[in-house]
């Protein structure tokens, strides 16, 4: 048998048109079975090799590699090229359509309230406070008495005390902390001076209209110690509402008043701008009440076993509902307290927004 | 309180504006309710009078008048049936707006002819009510003189909050003697000048009981003429909104308000002997001035003559002493009663009067028988008559303690610097008595003037200094902030409660804060409702009872919430709950509750149920840092909650946590539809953490040899719980096994009636070498025989 290089030109013509027209990757096998297979034609030629003469077979040989390896490549190609086909059918086949909402788990919300008492534990524990705790349902003493409200005096009436209905053995009831200030007594009976705390939570008072609900949120604060005055009592709170409502310029204006557990006492009005509508801390020049404070009566140390003499110190009182709705516009208290979704969606906060100093607390 | 400016010039000699005034007061400690101008609206409107009054030629009840005003005489269009030539009136430009219809004025043509103003009705100047004809004003008058002038109207009317501590504020006297001490002018308050008696008092006064009355004076006004006050008294009296009566009754109410001394006045001809103040007795009862009946007890102080009780002692006097019109010799009475039983007897009658108000915040006990000469001075100059001597019965009560005092601690309390002098002069404006303790001594002693019983020691003087030198003196100083270590500044309990709520945040649900009370049926239907917390005076009937439990009211407000339209709610509430009025019985709580609906979403989704709950309970327990692996469910559960779709999460004996489904009858007591998924974790109940052994965690310990895994299925009872059989197989060898996990439950019928099959994966660790299959089987076997032992449960076949 002989072989030509015209015979070898031919048939890599002829292998070549056959991978280029196989359309299906069997028949593509097929083909490079009955080539390069054992019994192939390319294969076939091969074992001739061996009984060439070394002269034909020098010049033939490598041709006949070249076209074995040019046709085992143009398979190869062509196998390839039918995969990528396969995949893409197949992701064409399996695509859907992603416009379709994904089942999304809800996200909650934390209440005003709460996050502002975060806000407010971050400022003054940054300022050396720590956080105490009082019940809700108070003794008389501690809501009144220890605070200098003599028995029967006018002073508590101004309070609009809720009462239990049930006495003790002395025909005395018990009452729902009209302030956060009873827990200053508790801090005072346990705690030696110095002392600084703030304690903030429910309160509550017979009132109930448009700008009162029977229950609130205050915080209090209470610092005792041999040298407090009232003018560090001033620098506090300048710090403490410059960094609640993250505004540099605040002025505080200290109106003289009266408070039975402190004295002096004063109302502390803050610098606000109401023209427009809406109130901004921090400018224009209104006023608003936004505290009470004074140096601690010397008869509130003496109830809780402090000597007047020794020690002095300063209190104040702010209801935080009301810096809620300075700090993050909601026009009216009595919905803090209703649960309706579309204001908690809408005024609470996302659980991932942590107060923080150094972030800022807002 | 309220007052005039005018009335306040009485007292106080100044230049000052009404702005300042009023800045000045609340820098005092006067705290300003409100300024009322009347004067203020009336600014555009002045005197007019009407030079004629034809008829509109087009129209029967108009007229055209020519009108002198404060513009040149005009061309006025009037409709009103009094108008006249001659008539002095009130007259508005074009261009003002009328008060009574808020209509401003246009120059337009009424029926042809152009009206150049307006001609105004009480009623449209919201004088008064008269809307049938035009002002008819003094006729002296002169044109163009401001109306509010004319009218006696450009008086602001100030009205204060008085604090209880300082009833010295409840007379104008005293409010200008504090604002002149403040700077802004001279007190002039006039001195009193006493009318001689020109005879023996023929009324006796007592008192019989000190007690209540400590001092009683008195004295006898013969030959008084009553009537109408002078227009000028009449006046102050309706500014301030007192209804003018008779002079000797507006006499004692302007007593009242300018000095804060109330009085009282009796007809002589009605009474029988000697009057008195004694305590009540039982049975006893008169009618009061106001028109009402009282009942009086024993508890309260009554004004008695030998016949019967005229009145209320600094309260109310009654109708039958009162004076009349025809009434001509009169007793005056001074007194001093009691605050504290003045106060008493108004709460329990619910009676305050101004002398009722005065008293039970305790009246100047130096005043007593000078009120008492002001009076007869007033008396004698408006009514006439003759005056009996003064009497007196008892005596006043002592004056305030004098006070010790170091100037330096102004600056040490308040932190505003005052010079020694400078603290005697203000101490001295306010009526305060200063000397030097003694030689080498700064201190002073300080003696409080008699209206000033708040004065109990030092701290008050400071208040006095600091707020008359001024609030605003106050520096800011920089406090030192304590150096050191802090501890954490909130509780564990709040620090579990903070972390809780983003917890429940996160898993969609939304923080309600819901009263901390409710109506006692709902507590009752949530085990609650105790007799001990219960309010005396709810707000209303439906807010009786503190709540044992969040879920009652979140259950409520989600269903509101159904109500408007906005079904699926998933609600939570980190507070307080009260299972009894101790300071233990106040528990901290995290209460959720979700309204599961059935979910829209087009891939198909189970409905919520007591697994999803249960899921979310225990990523919150997570969170919150509760030892969650350690935690046992039960499903035993108070009544409120479903049985059998419900469970309580236990440490040892302790109910750390309950979830599931509420029970249908406990949501129907709230008016709720069913079902509501919930879960109510008690943060109180949690163990503390660990409180030694610093921050550091253990080392962690990472294991070379990989574990592996086995299955095992399980055929049980079916009325055995799954988590007996997770805890028997994994308690069946400590050292090895590391997790088991519940994968499979199935009945049905591959399997006998009354049985199920658990299947469970168990995570087998190796620590030391690879385990054998020798060692495999023997876990095995460890493992089928403590199920077996624990459930009854036999391998699967």
């Amino acid at each position: 048998m002989t072989t030509s290089t015209t015979d070898l030109e031919a048939l890599e013509r002829d292998l070549m048109a056959r991978i280029e027209a196989a359309s299906q990757e069997d028949a593509l096998e097929a083909m490079r079975v009955e080539a390069l297979g054992k019994q192939g034609s390319v294969s076939g030629l091969m074992k001739n090799l061996g009984a060439m003469s070394p002269e034909a077979r020098k010049e033939f040989g490598p041709k006949l590699n070249g076209l074995k390896d040019r046709v085992t490549e143009a398979i190869l190609t062509k196998k390839a090229a039918f995969a990528e086909a396969a995949l893409d059918a197949q992701l064409k086949a399996e695509a859907v359509d992603v416009t379709l909402p994904p089942v999304r788990p809800r996200l909650g919300t934390i209440h005003p309230v709460s996050r502002v008492m975060e806000e407010l534990a971050q400022i003054f524990g940054e300022m050396g406070f720590s956080v105490e705790e009082g019940p809700d349902i108070e003794s008389d003493f501690n809501n009144f008495t220890a605070l200098n409200f003599p028995p029967k005096h006018p002073a508590r009436e101004m309070h609009d005390t809720f009462f239990m209905s049930a006495t003790d053995e002395l025909g005395a009831r018990k009452v729902l902390r009209t302030h956060t200030s009873p827990v200053q007594v508790r801090t005072m009976l346990k705690q030696k001076p110095p002392i600084r705390v703030i304690c903030m939570g429910r309160t509550y008072r017979c009132d109930s209209d448009a700008t009162h609900t029977p229950m609130f949120h205050q915080i209090e604060g209470l610092v005792i110690d041999e040298t407090s005055t009232m003018a560090d009592l001033k620098s506090v709170l300048i710090a403490a509402i410059k960094a609640f409502f993250e505004v540099d310029d605040v002025r505080l204006r200290f109106r003289p008043h009266h408070f039975p557990f402190t004295e002096p006492s004063a109302e502390v009005d803050v610098g606000c701008d109401r023209s427009g509508g809406t109130i901004k801390i921090g400018a224009g020049e209104d006023w608003l009440e936004i505290l009470g404070s004074g140096m601690v009566h010397p008869n509130v140390l003496k109830n809780c076993g402090i000597d007047p003499e020794k020690y002095q110190g300063y209190a104040f009182g702010m209801g935080i509902d009301r810096l809620a709705m300075l700090k993050y516009g909601m026009p009216d208290l009595r919905d803090f307290f209703a649960a309706d979704t579309r204001w908690l969606k809408h005024y609470g906060f996302s659980p991932y927004l942590l107060p923080g100093l150094a972030q800022g607390v807002g | 309180m309220k007052f005039t400016l005018s009335w306040l010039k009485e007292h106080l000699q100044t230049d000052a504006s009404i702005d300042e005034i009023v800045e000045r007061m609340t820098m005092t400690g006067l705290e300003v309710e409100s300024v009322e101008d009347a004067g203020g609206k009336l600014k555009a409107f002045t005197v007019a009078r009407i030079v004629s009054a034809e008829k509109h030629p087009n129209a029967d009840k108009l007229q055209v008048c020519q009108v002198e005003t404060a513009l040149g005489n005009l061309e006025i269009v009037c409709g009103a049936p009094n108008a006249r030539a001659g008539l002095v009136t009130a007259f508005a430009p074009i261009g003002t707006t009328i008060p009574g219809s808020g209509i401003t004025l246009e120059a337009k043509p009424v029926r042809g002819v152009v009206s150049n103003g307006m001609l105004c009705s009480g009623a449209e100047l919201e004088l008064d009510t008269d809307a049938d004809g035009i002002l008819e004003l003094d006729p002296n008058l002169k044109v163009g003189a401001p109306l509010a002038e004319a009218l006696g109207l450009n008086d602001p009317v100030i009205d204060i909050e008085v604090t209880p501590n300082r009833p010295d504020w409840l007379g104008v006297a005293g409010i200008a003697r504090d604002l002149a001490a403040a700077g802004l002018g001279k007190a002039i308050t006039k001195s009193i000048i006493p009318v001689p008696g020109r005879y023996a008092s023929p009324v006796k006064v007592m008192t019989e009981t000190p007690e209540a009355c400590a001092m009683f004076s008195g004295r006898v006004v013969r030959g008084v003429k009553n009537g109408p006050s002078p227009a000028w008294l009449q006046q102050r009296l309706r500014a301030i909104g007192q209804r003018p009566i008779s002079v000797l009754v507006d006499i004692t109410n302007l007593i009242t308000h300018d000095r804060g001394r109330p009085l009282h006045v009796y007809d002589i001809a009605k009474l029988s002997g000697a009057v008195r103040a004694r305590m009540g007795r039982q049975g006893e009862s008169f009618k009061a001035l106001n028109g009402n009946a009282y009942e009086v007890t024993p508890a309260m102080c009554v004004i008695a003559d030998e016949a019967r009780v005229l009145g209320l002692g600094g309260i109310i006097g009654g109708e039958y002493s009162g004076v009349t019109e025809t009434t001509t010799d009169i007793l005056i009475e001074s007194a001093y009663f009691d605050p504290t039983l003045i106060h008493q007897t108004g709460r329990a009658l619910s009676l305050t009067t101004d002398a009722q108000y005065r008293f039970a915040r305790g009246v100047d006990t130096g005043f007593v028988v000078s009120g008492l000469e002001l009076a007869t001075r007033m008396i004698v100059d408006l009514c006439g008559g003759e005056a009996s001597e003064v009497i007196v019965a008892g005596e006043p009560p002592a004056p305030p303690y004098a006070v010790t005092f170091d100037p330096d601690h102004v600056r040490a309390l308040a932190g505003i610097d005052v010079k020694p002098t400078r603290v005697r002069a203000i101490l001295k404006d306010l009526g305060f008595e200063t000397s030097a303790e003694g030689q080498g001594s700064k201190k002073l002693i300080v003696q409080p003037p008699s209206w000033r019983r708040d004065i109990e020691g030092a701290a008050d003087l400071v208040e006095e200094v600091a707020r008359i030198e001024g609030f605003d003196k106050m520096p800011e100083t920089a406090p030192p902030r304590a150096a050191g270590f802090r501890p954490p500044p909130a509780s564990v309990g709040e620090s579990r409660m903070r972390l809780g709520r983003r917890a429940c945040a996160s898993l969609g649900f939304n923080e309600a804060a819901t009263w901390s009370f409710m109506p006692r049926a709902h507590a009752q239907a949530f085990g609650g409702g105790g007799e001990r917390l219960i309010l005396a005076n709810p707000i209303s009937s439906d807010l009786d009872c503190m709540r044992p439990s969040a879920l009652p009211n979140l259950a409520v407000a989600a269903q509101k919430n159904a109500d408007r339209g906005f079904d699926d709610a998933r609600l939570f509430e980190a507070g307080p709950i009260y299972l009894d009025d101790t300071d233990l019985g106040q528990q901290r709580v995290i209460a959720a509750l979700w309204r599961a609906r059935p979910p829209k979403h087009w891939r198909a989704a189970p409905q919520p149920d007591v697994f999803d709950i249960k899921r979310d309970v225990l990523m919150v327990l997570d969170a919150i840092g509760a030892p969650v692996a350690s935690l046992q469910t039960a499903s035993d559960v108070p009544a409120h909650w479903r049985p059998g779709r419900a469970g309580a999460l236990r440490l040892g004996n302790k109910t750390i946590a309950l979830f599931g489904e509420l029970h249908p009858r406990a949501l129907k007591a709230l008016d709720v539809e069913a079902p509501a998924l919930a879960f109510e974790i008690f943060v109180d109940a949690l163990p503390a953490p660990r409180a030694k052994g610093g921050r550091a965690k253990a080392p962690l310990e990472k294991l070379e040899l990989q574990p592996l895994t086995r299955d095992f299925a399980f055929v049980v009872d079916d009325g055995i719980a799954a988590a007996d059989l997770v805890r028997a197989a994994f308690g069946a060898d400590k050292a090895l096994i590391a997790d088991v996990s519940l994968f499979d439950v199935y009945r049905g019928e591959r399997m006998a009636a009354g049985k199920k099959s658990l299947a469970i994966e168990v995570s087998l660790q190796p620590r030391e070498k690879t385990l054998t299959d020798a060692d495999i089987d023997a876990v095995s076997a460890k493992i089928v025989s403590a199920v077996m032992k624990a459930t009854g449960g036999v391998l699967r076949g």
